[in-house]
C-alpha cells in the first residue's frame, strides 16, 4: 500500500552502480507486511539484484496477482510501472504486457495461493508458452491475508497454527515448471540472500520463462512446530545443489574455480552463470535428471534449493510468434494501417 | 390447388441438408451465382452445433428490391435431408415448389397437393457417373446446383466462372466440377421445364461487396491498429480471430524482415484472453479478444478491472442464444445488459452496435480509438446473424489521412518539461486522465496500477471521499463517451406521426422492410436506429416526441428497452416491446405483424409469423 513514500534524500556517501543509481533508488514504499515476513527479505533481494545488474529501474515492469506476496511490488522499484492485477491472473496480464513491448524486463510476483490454487492454469500456460519473464512465487504454504488457511503447496501431514492437519497432497510448482517447459527453474529460501540474489540476477538475465519458487515463512500463520514452511524446518531440511555467481556478459571478470566443482553456463545475453556444485553429479542443463533428482530428495523430506535447471539456448514466445524486433506499442500508423489501396483490392475480392 | 407461384427476382429458396455432406460450398455458390447476375441476395446458414450428421439449412432470399433481412416463408424447398423431410415440406408456401431426389419412389402421403413437386433422380445420376463414395457425395451437390440453374434460369456460365475462381490453379478440379454441373443442367433440360421462380439478370448489386461480419470486424481491427489478439475458440466468434490471423498474414508483415507486426495468442480460456488484452492495453498496444456470451461471463472480473483501473480493451461479442450454453449456433441479441453492466460494483461500458458487415468494419476500427481515448473496455456487439452470414454491404472505405487516436498519453518530453502527472487526475474536466506507458522515463511518470481504490496520484486510499470523487469522475468520463459513440440514425415516416420505433444491429434490414410494409398499409412510424451505448440525447428526445415507441429486438426480456428506461429514466408504459427470440433471425413479416397488431388498425397484414 502506498500510504507512505519514503524520503528521497540520499546520503552522499551511498555507493552507486554503473548507472549512477544507489541501492535506495531501487526501493519502493514502506512495506505494510508483518515484521519478519519472509516476503520482505525477497523484496530486499530483488532490490539488490536489480542494483547489481545496473538495471534502469523504469525498464522493468512488475506485475502481481492478489495476496500478501502480490502486494510487495509496491515495496521495491518505486520508479517502475507496477500492476497489481486480479487474483491468479497475473501470468496472462504479464503475457499481454510482454507482447506489447518486448524490450522491457518483466517481473511477476505471486504467492502459493495465487499461483498454485486459483491461478494454477495461468501459471502452467505462461510457463509452456515461454513468456520472457522472471516469475517468483513467494511460497509460505498458507493464506496469510485471510488469516491462516492451508494453501495448495502445504505439505500433506503439516499442521496449521490451529492444529488442523492437512490431508491433501501438496502441489510442487518446481516439478510442474520443469514438466511444463520452463527454461529456468530454481528454488530458494527467503532467509538465504546469498543464494537468492544471484538466482534473481540470473533469472532476470534469462531469455525465456524463468521460475523461482522461494520458500518464505509466514511469521504469523506458518512458522510453528508442525509446519513444513517455517524458518526452522526449511533450514534443517534444505539441501542446496549449487551456489551461483552471475557474471554479466559486459564484465570481463576472470573466474577461477577448481574444476570438478563448478559448471559454467553462458546464457543468450552473454551473462555467465558459475555454479559451484555441492551435490555430486548434478547437471543443471538436464531437465529429466532434474525432475528425477527432485522427486528422490522430496521422498526423503529434503527441500532441494539452487538452480535446478537452465536451458541457456532458450527461446521465448516472441521467437515462436516471429514478431518484429521493435516493440509492438511503438509501431507507427503507417506500419499498422494498410491504407485505402489495399482495401480496394480486398473489396474487389469480395464481389 | 392454388396456381403455382410466378415470381421473378423475388423469392426464397431453402436448402435442407445433412451437416458435413459438403453442401455448404455448393449452396453458397448458388447464392453467389444469383449475385453475379446482378440480383441482390440475403443468405443465411441455419446450422447445428455439430460437425457431421445433424440437419442444417441454408436459406437464400433472392431479392431484386434489395431486402436483406429474412423474409420468412419458403417458395422453393430443396429437400436433401430425409430426417427433416416432413417439417421441410410443411414449410413451403401454398403454390410453392419442392425439389427432391426422385431416385427412390416416395408414397403420395409424403407430398402436398398445393405445391409443385420437382423430382430429379440425383442419386441415380451420381451413381451412374461416379464410383468413389466421397466423389458421389460431393458431386451430387454440384449436380443439384446445375439442375436448379436450369429450373430457375441462372446462367450456367456464371457458375462455371465461380468454379474457375474457387479452384483457380487446379484445372482438373475445375473440369470435373463443370462436368457435374452440366449433368444436372442437362437432365433438367431433357426432362423438365423451368419453374415459375426465375432469376433475371439485373443491375441491383452495384459495387457492393458480399462478406461476413466476423471477417469485416477482423479487417476493422487490422485497420484500427490492433497488434495483440488473444482469444479462445467459441461459436460464433471463432471466425473473427481466424480472419484477423489471415488478414495479418497478408497485410501486417514487415516487408524488410518478413516478421510479424502483430501477436496472436490462442489462450487457455477466456479469462486468460482478456488478461492478455488488459496487459497489452496497459502497456500501450491496441489489443482485443473475440468471444460470445459465455466468454463475457468468464471475463467479467477483468472487465471491472479495465473499468476501474482505466485500461483500454476491445471485446467483440458475437452474440448467440443464451443463457448458459443456450443455443450456440443460433442468433440472439441477448448479451446487451450483461455487457453494458459487466462486473461487480458500479460499472458501465460503452458498446457499439453495428447493423451489418459494413459497420462491423467501421466500428471494428473505431473501437480501438475509443478504447484508447476513453481508457476502458469497448464492446462491439455483433451477433451470429451478422457475424457468420455473408451480407451484401457497401464497399469498405478508409481515409488515408486518418490518424489513429492514441488518447491522452504523456510522453518522455511532457514529463521532462515538468507537466504535472497524476494518473487519475482530471486535468481537462472530461473525466479522462492522462496515462504513461511503462518504461517511459527513468524517474517520472511511473505509477502503480491496481484495482483497489486510490487517489488521483494512484496512491492507495480507502478514504470515502477519495473513492467518491474517483467514481464520480468515471461517470463524467461516461458522459464524455456519449459524444464519441456513433449517433443514432433517424428514418422519419413520410407523414407526421406519434408512433415511433427503436431498433439496432441485425434487426435493421428486416425493420426497414417492415416499415415499408406498414407504410403500404397506411401505418406511419418514425424510426430511430441506435448505434451505441451510452445513448446520445437524441434517444430521449425521440421518445419524448412520440406517444408510443416500439422497441424491436431479438431477446426475451427487452434488454435494449430496459437499458433505455434505466439510463434515460423513461416511463416503461411508453415503450412497447416487440421481441423475437427463437434463435432464427427476425423477419420483416414478424415485425410488421406484431406492430400492426399493437396499432390495431383496420387492415391487418396478410399473415403474421409467430415466434416459434
Amino acid at each position: 500500500m502506498t500510504y507512505i513514500t519514503k524520503p528521497r534524500l540520499h546520503h552522499p556517501s551511498l555507493a552507486t552502480n554503473q548507472l549512477g543509481y544507489t541501492r535506495r533508488d531501487y526501493e519502493g514504499s514502506v512495506s505494510t507486511l508483518c515484521a519478519g515476513c519472509g516476503h520482505d527479505s525477497i523484496s530486499a533481494s530483488i532490490i539488490q539484484a536489480c542494483y547489481e545488474l545496473d538495471l534502469p529501474p523504469h525498464r522493468l515492469a512488475k506485475l502481481s496477482g492478489i495476496g500478501c506476496s502480490s502486494k510487495t511490488p509496491d515495496y521495491f522499484l518505486g520508479n517502475s510501472h507496477g500492476f497489481n492485477t486480479v487474483h491468479g491472473r497475473m501470468p496472462s496480464v504479464l503475457t499481454g504486457a510482454n507482447l506489447a513491448n518486448r524490450e522491457l524486463i518483466y517481473l511477476g510476483v505471486s504467492g502459493d495461493g495465487d499461483s498454485a490454487s486459483i491461478g494454477l492454469g495461468q501459471f502452467a500456460h505462461a510457463m509452456r508458452r515461454g513468456v520472457n519473464m522472471t516469475y517468483i512465487v513467494e511460497n509460505n504454504g498458507v493464506y496469510g491475508l485471510t488469516k491462516g488457511q492451508f494453501s495448495a503447496t502445504s505439505d500433506k501431514g503439516s499442521k496449521s497454527k490451529k492444529g488442523v492437519v492437512n490431508h491433501d497432497s501438496a502441489i510442487d510448482l518446481v516439478s510442474m515448471a520443469l514438466q511444463l517447459g520452463a527454461t529456468f527453474v530454481a528454488r530458494s529460501f527467503s532467509g538465504d540472500k546469498t543464494q537468492l540474489v544471484p538466482l534473481i540476477k540470473a533469472a532476470l538475465s534469462h531469455k525465456g520463462a524463468a521460475f523461482i519458487d522461494c520458500l518464505s515463512p509466514c511469521v504469523q500463520f506458518n512458522n510453528h512446530a508442525g509446519s513444513t514452511k517455517s524458518y526452522d524446518y526449511v533450514r534443517e531440511h534444505n539441501e542446496a545443489v549449487n551456489r551461483l555467481d552471475v557474471i554479466l556478459g559486459r564484465h570481463t571478470i576472470e573466474v577461477d574455480y577448481a574444476p570438478g566443482t563448478t559448471t559454467t553456463v553462458t546464457q543468450h545475453d552473454g551473462s555467465v552463470l558459475n555454479l559451484h556444485k555441492i551435490a555430486e553429479h548434478y547437471d543443471p542443463t538436464d531437465r529429466l535428471a532434474a525432475i528425477a533428482y527432485l522427486s528422490e530428495r522430496q521422498a526423503k523430506g529434503e527441500v532441494v534449493t539452487g538452480l535446478l535447471y537452465v536451458d541457456p539456448e532458450a527461446e521465448d514466445l516472441h521467437a515462436g510468434l516471429d514478431t518484429v524486433e521493435a516493440p509492438l506499442n511503438t509501431l507507427s500508423d503507417a506500419e499498422l494501417t494498410p491504407g485505402s489501396a489495399a482495401l480496394a483490392k480486398i473489396n474487389a475480392d469480395l464481389r | 390447388m392454388p396456381s403455382p407461384l410466378k415470381l421473378t427476382n423475388d423469392f426464397v429458396v431453402k436448402f435442407a441438408n445433412v451437416n458435413g455432406s459438403g453442401s455448404a460450398s455448393a449452396n453458397s455458390m448458388f447464392a453467389k451465382s444469383v449475385l453475379r447476375m446482378g440480383v441482390p441476395v440475403a443468405a443465411r446458414n441455419i446450422f447445428p452445433s455439430n460437425i457431421q450428421g445433424l440437419p442444417t439449412w441454408y436459406e437464400v432470399r433472392v431479392t431484386g428490391a434489395g431486402h436483406l433481412g429474412r423474409r420468412g416463408g419458403v417458395d422453393l424447398m430443396v429437400a436433401m435431408n430425409p430426417q427433416t423431410w416432413d417439417k421441410d415440406v410443411a414449410e413451403i408456401e401454398p403454390g410453392g415448389y419442392l425439389f427432391y431426389d426422385s431416385t427412390k419412389p416416395l408414397p403420395p402421403s409424403k407430398f402436398r397437393d398445393d405445391i409443385t413437386v420437382v423430382g430429379v433422380p440425383l442419386t441415380r445420376i451420381t451413381n451412374n457417373a461416379y464410383s468413389v463414395p466421397r466423389e458421389r457425395q460431393l458431386f451430387k451437390n454440384i449436380i443439384y446446383v446445375g439442375a436448379l440453374a436450369a429450373l430457375l434460369g441462372i446462367e450456367i456460365g456464371v457458375i462455371e466462372q465461380l468454379l474457375a475462381e474457387q479452384f483457380a490453379g487446379r484445372d482438373r478440379l475445375i473440369a470435373s466440377n463443370i462436368t457435374a454441373l452440366h449433368m444436372g443442367r442437362d437432365w433438367v433440360a431433357e426432362n423438365l421445364k423451368p419453374i415459375g421462380l426465375q432469376v433475371r439478370r439485373s443491375d441491383g448489386v452495384g459495387d457492393r461487396i458480399y462478406v461476413e461480419g466476423n471477417q469485416a470486424a477482423a479487417l476493422g481491427a487490422v485497420y484500427g491498429g490492433a497488434t495483440v489478439c488473444a482469444w479462445y475458440p467459441i461459436t460464433p466468434s471463432t471466425s473473427l480471430a481466424e480472419a484477423f490471423t489471415s488478414y495479418c498474414e497478408d497485410l501486417r508483415i514487415d516487408p524488410a524482415t518478413g516478421k510479424a507486426r502483430y501477436a496472436i495468442v490462442q489462450a487457455e480460456d477466456e479469462i486468460a484472453s482478456i488478461g492478455i488484452v488488459v496487459g497489452a492495453g496497459w502497456n500501450g498496444s491496441r489489443a482485443f479478444t473475440a468471444t460470445s456470451g459465455p466468454g463475457i461471463s468468464l471475463m467479467t472480473e477483468f472487465i471491472g478491472l479495465s473499468y476501474f483501473a482505466e485500461i483500454p480493451a476491445v471485446i467483440f461479442d458475437v452474440q448467440r442464444g443464451g443463457p448458459s450454453t443456450g443455443m450456440p449456433t443460433r442468433t440472439q441479441q441477448a448479451d446487451l445488459l450483461g455487457a453494458a453492466y459487466a462486473s461487480h460494483g458500479d460499472t458501465k461500458h460503452p458498446m457499439l452496435l453495428p447493423m451489418d458487415p459494413g459497420e462491423c468494419f467501421e466500428f471494428g476500427a473505431l473501437a480501438f480509438d475509443l478504447a484508447d481515448r476513453l481508457q476502458t473496455t469497448i464492446f462491439v456487439m455483433l451477433d451470429l446473424d451478422i457475424g457468420m452470414n455473408e451480407w451484401l454491404t457497401e464497399p469498405f472505405q478508409w481515409d488515408d489521412s486518418r490518424k489513429l487516436d492514441r488518447g491522452k498519453v504523456m510522453t518522455y518530453g511532457d514529463l521532462e518539461t515538468g507537466k504535472e502527472f497524476g494518473r487519475y487526475l482530471d486535468v481537462d474536466g472530461d473525466g479522462i486522465p492522462y496515462r504513461t506507458y511503462p518504461g517511459t522515463h527513468p524517474t517520472k511518470g511511473g505509477y502503480f496500477t491496481r484495482g483497489t481504490s486510490r487517489n488521483p496520484y494512484a496512491r492507495y486510499s480507502e478514504e470515502g471521499s477519495v473513492y467518491v470523487d474517483n467514481v464520480q469522475r468515471l461517470l463524467r468520463k461516461f458522459e464524455t463517451a456519449k459524444t464519441l459513440i456513433p449517433a443514432p440514425v433517424a428514418r422519419p415516416a413520410k407523414r407526421a406521426t406519434r408512433e415511433g420505433v427503436i431498433y439496432f444491429g441485425s434487426t435493421t434490414q428486416a425493420m426497414h422492410e417492415a416499415l415499408d410494409m406498414l407504410e403500404a398499409q397506411g401505418r406511419h412510424i418514425d424510426a430511430l436506429r441506435v448505434r451505441g451505448f451510452p445513448f446520445a440525447d437524441e434517444v430521449n428526445a425521440f421518445i419524448e416526441a412520440h406517444e408510443r415507441v416500439f422497441v424491436v429486438e431479438q431477446n426475451r426480456d427487452g434488454q435494449l428497452r430496459t437499458l433505455i428506461m434505466n439510463e434515460g429514466g423513461i416511463d416503461p408504459g411508453k415503450l412497447t416491446a416487440v421481441l423475437h427470440y427463437d434463435g432464427t433471425p427476425i423477419t420483416a413479416r414478424f415485425i410488421a405483424g406484431e406492430i400492426a397488431a399493437h396499432m390495431g388498425a383496420a387492415r391487418q397484414p396478410s399473415y403474421t409469423e409467430a415466434a416459434e
